[in-house]
C-alpha cells in the first residue's frame, strides 16, 4: 500500500481527535478508529513504517495514539 | 378494462380534522372530516358525482359544471367539489334537472371535440368518454360545423408525450398540477372564451418552455390531449404491477402499466408513501433503458483485457470466475479477493453479495458505492445519534417552519421530494440554503430562499460551527431538551468550543466567505422560527471533512431541539435509489448487516450459525483501499455487481491503473459499462423490471421490487450470485428473494418484522419494524436517541489539503442534473439526452473574461490528477472563483479530475473540492484521446465477440418497447 497515502490518512484521523479536550481520549479515539476501519495489512504496514522510520511524517498525536495503544492495532492474524 | 388499473378517484384531496361533520347524501347517512367537499363525501360513501375538472390530486377548481347538485334548502345548483359539507345538510346528486344540466354541459363540450372515440389514444380510458356516458348524451344540439380546435396543431416536441390542442376541454387540470403537484408553474391558459389553450411558457413548444417533463400533467389531464407517446403506440396497458424506481433515493412507488410483459408506461402510485402519486422525468418516462440494444445478454470471458470477448454458457462463465478466484486465493492468499455492490442492487441482492464475500471468499473485502456518497452518513450519525440513518418521513416536511438545505440541489437530484418541498415553502415555511452555487430554490421564479450562504466549497464545518457559535452565544439552546435528552459532559465540552471567538461568523466569515451578519440572521432563525429541519446531500458529505460536517449538523438539531417529531430532523438525501439500504444490509467491510460491527463476537456468532463458516473478526478493504492494494499486488479479484468505479470513482487513471493490475474482474451489469472494459467476466445483469427485492429509500422506508418481466437474460441478479456461491463450494437454497429478506429479517434486530408479506400489506415500511414498532417506525429518536442519550461531538474545521494556488486557482465541485442519473448508463440510454447530451462546464463570468472563455467554448481543465476538456457555460450560477460540471458521460472524464482526496473517517471522496486551472483549448486532453483509443479497441473485442458458431454479440438484438427510446 502507498505508505504517504497511509499516512496522510492517519494524519488526518489525528486533525479530527486532536479538538478533543482530554488527550487520553483522543488518543484511543485515534487508535480505535484504525482499529474498527482499517483492513489489517493497511495497520500492520503503518505499524512496520512506525518501527523502521521512527513515525518520520506522522503527526505527534497520531504517533501517540499508535505507541500507546499499539496491542489495538496489531492484526489478530499476528496476535 | 381499465378499472383495475385505474384508483378510485374521489375528485377532491382528503382532509383531515379531528371535528367530524354528518350529513345526509342521497337519503344516506355519510360522515367525513370537516372541510371535506360534498364530492368527496359522496365518493367515501360509493355515491360518483359526474366531473371533468375535479381529480383527488388537486384542489377543487369548479370550472366544468358537471358536479352540480341541490342541497334542500339552497337555491341554485352548487358544485359539489367546492361546496363544503356542512352538519345536516341533505343533498342530492342525481335528478332529473342536474341530468338535464350536465347534458347540456356535455353537448357544448362535445361540440367542439373530435369524435374519433374509436382511433383515440385514450379510448377506454377517457374521462369525457365516460361522462358522456354518464350524463346519457345521445344528440348534440349544436351540431358540429361550427366554429372548432378540431384542426389544431399538435406539440410534438416532447419526446414522451404530446399535446394535442383539439381535444382540450379547457378543465385546467394539467396547469393545477404543474403548480400544486410539480410546482414549476410552466402551464397556463392562454387567450379567453373560445381562444383559450393550454399553453406552455409564452405559447411555447413544450421543449422549449420551463416545463421539466415531470409528467403530472399527463397524469391529470383526463382526455387524449396530454398523452404519453408509448400509449399512442402500443394502446392501453391490459394489467399493472406496483413497484419502486430505480432512481434516486426518494425511491418513488410507480404501477408498470402492462401488455403481456411489454411496458407501456410507469404511472406514479398515489399510495406510495413516499411519492403520494408524482415522479419526475426520470423515474416516469426514462425506462427505456431497460430494454435498449446495448443489453449484453450473454455471458462473456476472457484471459487478458486484450483478448476478444468469448461467448459462453452461464456454466462456464460462472465455472471460471470461481476457478480464477480460488486460484489467486491460493496464490496470493484468502484475502486477496473481494467484491463490490451497487447502491442501485436491490436489498436482497447487496446482502447476498455480502454474504458471498463473508462466506465463499472467506473475509471482509465488501464495500457498496455508498462509499463514495453518503458513507459519512452512516459514520456521522451513529456517533451522535446512534443511528446511521434520517429521522423523518418525507411528508414531515409539511410541518416544517423552517427548512435549512446544506450541499443538496433537491430540484435536480430528489425532484420529487423537492416538489413536496416547494409546496409547503408556498404555503409560509421558511428557507435557508447553504451552498456555493445559487441553485433553483436560491431564487427562481416561484420560490426564493430567506437566507443563502454562499460559502465556499471546502468549508462547510467552519459554517456549522459559526452557525452553532451564534446559537450558544445569543441564548438560543434548547435548554431543557439538552438537559433531558444528550449526555452532559459532551454538550458542555461542545458548548465551550462553539463558543470559541474563532468560531463566530466574524472569524469565519474569512475560511466561509460568507457575511457575518447572514450567518448570524440564518442561525437565529433556524433555532428560533418553529419547526426547523436540515435536509442535506453530497455538498455535505464528500468532503474531505464529510463525516465531521454530519456530526456538525446532528449537533445543530440536538442544540435546538429540533429532532424527535414531525418537523425536524436531519435528513441526508440519499443519492441512488438503495443507498439507505446497501448499507442496512451489510455491505460495508467493517459491518455485519443493522451496523453491527465484524468485531462484535456476538452479532458475529449469530451470523457464523446461520451461515455456517467463519466471520472474519476484523474489517476488510474499503473500495479505495481495494485499488491501492491492487497496485501493491495483494489484492488481485474482484466481483462487482451493478456499480462502474472507472467512471464514478475519482482520479480514473488510478482506478483503470489498478484495475489493469488485477487478474480477474468479474463485472455483473445490464450494460458494457466502462468497468467491464477492464473485466476478464461479464456477467448478465437484471434490470429493475426483471426481478423481485427491495429497496429502502432516504427515509429508510423499505418498498417492493415486482418483477414485471423475466429477465432477458435468464437470470436475476441475486439467481447468479447464489450461482457464484455455489461454484465456489458455498450453498445458498433461496427460491425467491421474500427467503433473503426472512433471512435479513430474523438476523437483524431492526428488521425483525419485516417480511413480504407484511409489505405487501402496509405497502411500505420504515424501519425498524420489530416487536416494539410492528409497523415501522417513521419519526425517529422521539422519546430518547438510539444511542440512549444524544451525544454532541466537537467539530474542528480542518482545511483540506486541497489548496488552491496560483497554478490552480478555482475550485471544481461536481453534482448532478434533473435529466441525468449518476455515470448515466441508464438516462443516456434514453430520450433525456435532448435535455443534456453531454457534460459541461459551468464558470462564472469574471473567471471566464479573465481567461478570455466565451460561453460554448472548449476549455482544457487541469488538476493535480489529470486533464480534460468540456464546453464552456458562463453562468452567474457560479461565484467568483469555483467552477461546476456533471459526470454523467464517460467521455468527459470529469473524474479524470478529481483527487484521491477523502473524508478522514470513511475515505467517501472529497468530489467537491478540486483544486483546478481552466483555460480555452483547440484539442482534447491527452486522456480523452487515450480514451477513445481505448474505448474503440474495446467497443471492437465487443462486436468480435462470438460463440465460436460465427455468431457475434453485435447480432444479437432485443426488441426495443418504443421507438423513442430505442
Amino acid at each position: 500500500m502507498d505508505m504517504h497515502n497511509l499516512i496522510h490518512m492517519a494524519n488526518q484521523i489525528g486533525s479530527f481527535f486532536e479538538a478533543m479536550p482530554e488527550q487520553d481520549e483522543a488518543l484511543k479515539g485515534i487508535a480505535s478508529h484504525l482499529q474498527h476501519f482499517w483492513e489489517p495489512r493497511m495497520r500492520s504496514q503503518l505499524l512496520e513504517y512506525v518501527d523502521a522510520e521512527n513515525g518520520k511524517d506522522i503527526a505527534p498525536l497520531v504517533l501517540s495514539a499508535i505507541r500507546a495503544h499499539r496491542n489495538m492495532l496489531v492484526s489478530q492474524k499476528q496476535a | 378494462m381499465l378499472e383495475q388499473l385505474n384508483e378510485k378517484d374521489f375528485g377532491t384531496p382528503r382532509r383531515i380534522a379531528e371535528q367530524e361533520v354528518t350529513l345526509e347524501i342521497d337519503g344516506m347517512q355519510v360522515t367525513v372530516a370537516a372541510g371535506t367537499s360534498i364530492m368527496r363525501a359522496a365518493a367515501e360513501s360509493g355515491v360518483n358525482v359526474p366531473k371533468l375538472c375535479a381529480t383527488d390530486s388537486l384542489e377543487p377548481f369548479g370550472s366544468c359544471r358537471l358536479c352540480l347538485v341541490e342541497i334542500e334548502g339552497r337555491k341554485g345548483y352548487p358544485a359539489s367539489c367546492t361546496t363544503q359539507v356542512e352538519r345536516g345538510m341533505k343533498v342530492r346528486t342525481q335528478t332529473p334537472k342536474l341530468q338535464a344540466l350536465r347534458k347540456g354541459v356535455m353537448e357544448l363540450y362535445i361540440s367542439d371535440h373530435p369524435l374519433d372515440c374509436l382511433t383515440c389514444a385514450a379510448n377506454g380510458n377517457c374521462e369525457l368518454q365516460d361522462m358522456a356516458g354518464v350524463t346519457g348524451l345521445r344528440e348534440v344540439r349544436y351540431g358540429y360545423d361550427g366554429e372548432n380546435h378540431i384542426h389544431s396543431q399538435k406539440d410534438e416536441s416532447n419526446p414522451y408525450f404530446t399535446y394535442d390542442p383539439s381535444k382540450c376541454i379547457v378543465c385546467n387540470r394539467c396547469v393545477r398540477a404543474c403548480e400544486e403537484t410539480q410546482g414549476t408553474y410552466a402551464l397556463t391558459i392562454s387567450g379567453r372564451g373560445f381562444e383559450s389553450r393550454v399553453s406552455p411558457g409564452q405559447d411555447q413548444p413544450f421543449m422549449d418552455s420551463e416545463c421539466v417533463s415531470c409528467g403530472a400533467c399527463v397524469q391529470a389531464c383526463p382526455t387524449a390531449t396530454l398523452q404519453e407517446k408509448t400509449v399512442i403506440e402500443l394502446g392501453q396497458a391490459e394489467h399493472s404491477v406496483v413497484t419502486t424506481c430505480a432512481y434516486c433515493g426518494v425511491g418513488c412507488s410507480f404501477k408498470a402499466e402492462m401488455k403481456g410483459s411489454e411496458v407501456v408506461r410507469m404511472v406514479p402510485d398515489k399510495n406510495g408513501q413516499a411519492n403520494e402519486g408524482h415522479s419526475c422525468v426520470k423515474g416516469r418516462f426514462a425506462w427505456g433503458y431497460a430494454t435498449h440494444k446495448d443489453r449484453i445478454l450473454k455471458p462473456m470471458i476472457r484471459g487478458k483485457i486484450t483478448d476478444p470477448w468469448k461467448e459462453v454458457s452461464w456454466d462456464e462463465a460462472l465455472d471460471y470466475a470461481a476457478a480464477e478466484f480460488r486460484r489467486i486465493q491460493k496464490k496470493y492468499g484468502r484475502d486477496s479477493i473481494g467484491g463490490i455492490v451497487s447502491s442501485r442492487c436491490t436489498n436482497e441482492e447487496g446482502y447476498l453479495v455480502q454474504k458471498l464475500v463473508r462466506t465463499a471468499f472467506g473475509n471482509n473485502n465488501v464495500d457498496t458505492c455508498a462509499r463514495v456518497c453518503h458513507s459519512p452518513t452512516g459514520y456521522g450519525l451513529k456517533q451522535t445519534l446512534g443511528e446511521s440513518a434520517g429521522t423523518q418521513t418525507f411528508k414531515s416536511v409539511e410541518q416544517s417552519d423552517v427548512i435549512m438545505v446544506i450541499g443538496a440541489n433537491p430540484t435536480d437530484a430528489h425532484p420529487v421530494f423537492a416538489s413536496r418541498m416547494k409546496k409547503r415553502l408556498l404555503n409560509g415555511a421558511k428557507l435557508i440554503v447553504i451552498d456555493p452555487r445559487h441553485t433553483d430554490l436560491v431564487r427562481s421564479p416561484h420560490v426564493r430562499a430567506d437566507f443563502h450562504l454562499p460559502l465556499k466549497p471546502g468549508t462547510n464545518v467552519a459554517m456549522l460551527s459559526s452557525i452553532a457559535h451564534v446559537i450558544v452565544t445569543e441564548g438560543l439552546l434548547a435548554t431543557d431538551f439538552i438537559a433531558q435528552r444528550c449526555e452532559d459532559k459532551a454538550f458542555q465540552q461542545w458548548r465551550d468550543f462553539v463558543a470559541l471567538p474563532e468560531n463566530s461568523p466574524e472569524a469565519t466569515q474569512e475560511i466561509t466567505g460568507v457575511q457575518a451578519e447572514l450567518v448570524r440572521g440564518a442561525a437565529r432563525l433556524y433555532a428560533t422560527g418553529g419547526n426547523a429541519a436540515i435536509y442535506y446531500g453530497l455538498g455535505v458529505t464528500e468532503h474531505a471533512q464529510g463525516s465531521t460536517a454530519v456530526m456538525g449538523i446532528a449537533n445543530l438539531a440536538m442544540a435546538t431541539g429540533n429532532i424527535g417529531r414531525e418537523g425536524v430532523g436531519v435528513n441526508p438525501l440519499r443519492g441512488q435509489n438503495n443507498v439507505q439500504g446497501s448499507c442496512d444490509i451489510g455491505s460495508f467491510p467493517h459491518e455485519l448487516p443493522g451496523y453491527r460491527h465484524v468485531s462484535d463476537s456476538t452479532t458475529r456468532h449469530l451470523f457464523e450459525q446461520a451461515w455456517g463458516v467463519e466471520i472474519q473478526p476484523e474489517p476488510g478493504l474499503r473500495i479505495p483501499n481495494m485499488f491501492d492494494a491492487a497496485l501493491d499486488g495483494s489484492f488481485m479479484g474482484m466481483y462487482c455487481q451493478g456499480e462502474d468505479i472507472v467512471q464514478s470513482d475519482p482520479n480514473t487513471q488510478h482506478v483503470s491503473a489498478a484495475l489493469s493490475a488485477m487478474e480477474c474482474i468479474v463485472v455483473q451489469d445490464i450494460f458494457m459499462n466502462e468497468t467491464a472494459m477492464y473485466a476478464h467476466v461479464f456477467l448478465p445483469g437484471s434490470s429493475f423490471l426483471e426481478k423481485d427485492g427491495t429497496f429502502t429509500n432516504a427515509e429508510r422506508r423499505i418498498s417492493r421490487v415486482r418483477k414485471v418481466m423475466p429477465p432477458k437474460a435468464v437470470y436475476a441478479d441475486w439467481e447468479v450470485t447464489v450461482l457464484l456461491a455455489q461454484r465456489m463450494g458455498y450453498q445458498m437454497d433461496y427460491a425467491h428473494p421474500s427467503e433473503i429478506m426472512d433471512e435479513i429479517a430474523r438476523l437483524t434486530p431492526t428488521f425483525h418484522g419485516v417480511s413480504y408479506e407484511k409489505l405487501d400489506q402496509l405497502g411500505s415500511i420504515q424501519w425498524p419494524c420489530n416487536d416494539e414498532a410492528p409497523l415501522g417506525t417513521p419519526t425517529m429518536h422521539i422519546d430518547q436517541f438510539v444511542r440512549g442519550k444524544g451525544k454532541f461531538i466537537i467539530t474542528k474545521y480542518v482545511a483540506t489539503d486541497e489548496k488552491v494556488t496560483r497554478k490552480f486557482p478555482l475550485i471544481l465541485t461536481t453534482g448532478r442534473i434533473l435529466s441525468q442519473y449518476n455515470v448515466g448508463a441508464q438516462t443516456r440510454r434514453t430520450e433525456n439526452v435532448r435535455w443534456h447530451k453531454q457534460d459541461i462546464l459551468e464558470i462564472h463570468p469574471h473567471d471566464a473574461e479573465e481567461r478570455g472563455i466565451r460561453d460554448g467554448g472548449w476549455i482544457g481543465i487541469h488538476s493535480r490528477s489529470g486533464e480534460t476538456v468540456l464546453r464552456a457555460k458562463v453562468s452567474k450560477r457560479m461565484q467568483p472563483g469555483v467552477v461546476y460540471t456533471t459526470f454523467h458521460f464517460p467521455e468527459s472524464g470529469a473524474n479524470v479530475i478529481t483527487t484521491e482526496n477523502s473524508d478522514w473517517a470513511t475515505n467517501c471522496p472529497e468530489y467537491k473540492v478540486t483544486a483546478v486551472q481552466v483555460m480555452p483549448v483547440l484539442e482534447s486532453s491527452d486522456w480523452q484521446k487515450k480514451y477513445a483509443r481505448f474505448s474503440k479497441v474495446q467497443d471492437d473485442l465487443l462486436k468480435n465477440a462470438g460463440d465460436g458458431a460465427g455468431n457475434k454479440t453485435s447480432d444479437i438484438k432485443i426488441k426495443a418497447v418504443a421507438k423513442s427510446t430505442a
